[in-house]
């Protein structure tokens, strides 16, 4: 069940995305992904595996809002979009090509993420925007949670 | 106060996984070494191929492998046997290297050697024909096993693995003669899915298309040195 290492490398980027966005520790609601029906991820396993693994940690209580994104493919020899399928050996129906060009269903992408910021810091008028030049170092308020979640199985 | 944050961030899912395997990349590329990663579903023939390959190109290249194993050392004392170094990677429950993984490998490797005296580094990944494909490791190719004995329908139902991989070895070729198996509709599943990548068949036991393998990977190793010579 690779969902549960695909989860823990999730919960890797989110603590990556609230080091370098989100001032304080915030209360994250929905967290929209796309993923791509062209990948080795299973949404619904995610989904359980998200649970679990968030369970007593910063982003308990959050859920996992998945669009699933289409697999298209791009005929090379007319330029027309198509359904690969492994029915149909991933060829275009149109000139009977091998899958060339991806268009799109490859997508592990964190899309949107939906939260709060605690009590203190809800006066702030805009999201906080993403710094260009990011300290790696943690701040000392950041110092006080952990570097990294562990994953609870 | 509810915030959507839009903007952000087009951050992969993997993305920790993915800044861990481009700093791995960083090291090889400053040591000038070639990165493969090896994968395949278990018992394709990872390991028998590497026994031969790391032995006939012995006096080519300097090589270093880091082995991934779920639970034992078994494949990684086979390869030490053959004379080059080999650092054990025990992965546990998980069923893939991971960028992370390879780093601390990495770190035990520089105990033992300076990776830039290797031309070389094999990464032999964890038996699977799934998540190795999404988890990078800072490699420079891919390199995928399908055995005869698997079926050739297997490009088109682990279509991923497939679609990654530089070079795809059909293995055992050997045993064609007792098998109902259509090597060359293995090929054509194959490039359905990855018309680009190189497909060789070869048996690790007889020595069928080791040579074509092996000059694949001079080709991958020159190709390296002259984007290095011209970037310099």
């Amino acid at each position: 069940m690779h969902e549960v290492d695909m989860t823990r490398c999730l919960l890797l980027s989110m603590q990556e995305w609230r080091q370098r966005h989100a001032p304080s520790v915030p209360t994250v609601r929905t967290v929209h992904l796309q993923v791509g029906d062209f990948t080795c991820v299973e949404p619904e396993q995610l989904s359980i595996t998200w649970g679990v693994a968030t369970a007593d940690s910063w982003l308990q209580g959050s859920r996992l809002a998945i669009e699933p994104v289409p697999l298209v493919g791009r005929c090379l020899a007319c330029g027309g979009s198509y359904s690969p399928s492994a029915a149909a050996g991933y060829r275009s129906p149109c000139c009977n090509r091998p899958m060339e060009e991806i268009v799109s269903g490859r997508e592990l992408r964190i899309r949107s993420v939906d939260y709060e910021l605690r009590a203190s810091e809800t006066t702030a008028p805009n999201a906080p925007k993403p710094d260009p030049n990011p300290d790696p170092s943690p701040t000392p308020s950041q110092s006080a949670v952990p570097s990294a979640v562990p994953l609870r199985t | 106060m509810h915030m959507p944050l839009e903007d952000s961030l087009g951050l992969n899912l993997l993305a920790a996984n993915q800044h861990r395997a481009e700093h791995n990349r960083a090291h090889f590329d400053a040591w000038d070494l070639l990165c493969l990663n090896v994968m395949s579903s278990p018992g394709a023939g990872k390991t028998s191929l590497l026994e031969r390959t790391l032995s006939q190109l012995a006096d080519d290249f300097a090589m270093a492998v880091l082995e991934g194993d779920m639970t034992t050392q078994l494949d990684a004392e086979r390869l030490e046997a053959v004379g080059v170094p080999v650092v054990p990677i025990t992965t546990g429950r998980a069923c893939h290297l991971d960028a992370a993984m390879v780093s601390g490998g990495l770190r035990l490797l520089q105990q033992r050697l300076d990776p830039a005296d290797l031309d070389l580094l094999w990464v032999e990944n964890v038996g699977n024909l799934v998540c190795p494909a999404e988890f990078e490791v800072g490699e420079h190719r891919k390199v995928a096993l399908l055995s005869v004995t698997e079926g050739d329908d297997k490009p088109l139902k682990y279509p991923v693995m497939f679609r990654e991989a530089d070079c795809v070895l059909i293995t055992k070729v050997d045993l064609l003669p007792y098998l109902p198996v259509d090597v060359e509709r293995i090929a054509a599943h194959i490039h359905q899915v990855n018309p680009h990548c190189s497909v060789i068949q070869v048996s690790a036991s007889r020595g069928d298309g080791l040579d074509a393998w092996h000059d694949w990977l001079r080709q991958q190793r020159t190709a390296q040195q002259s984007r290095s010579l011209v970037v310099a």
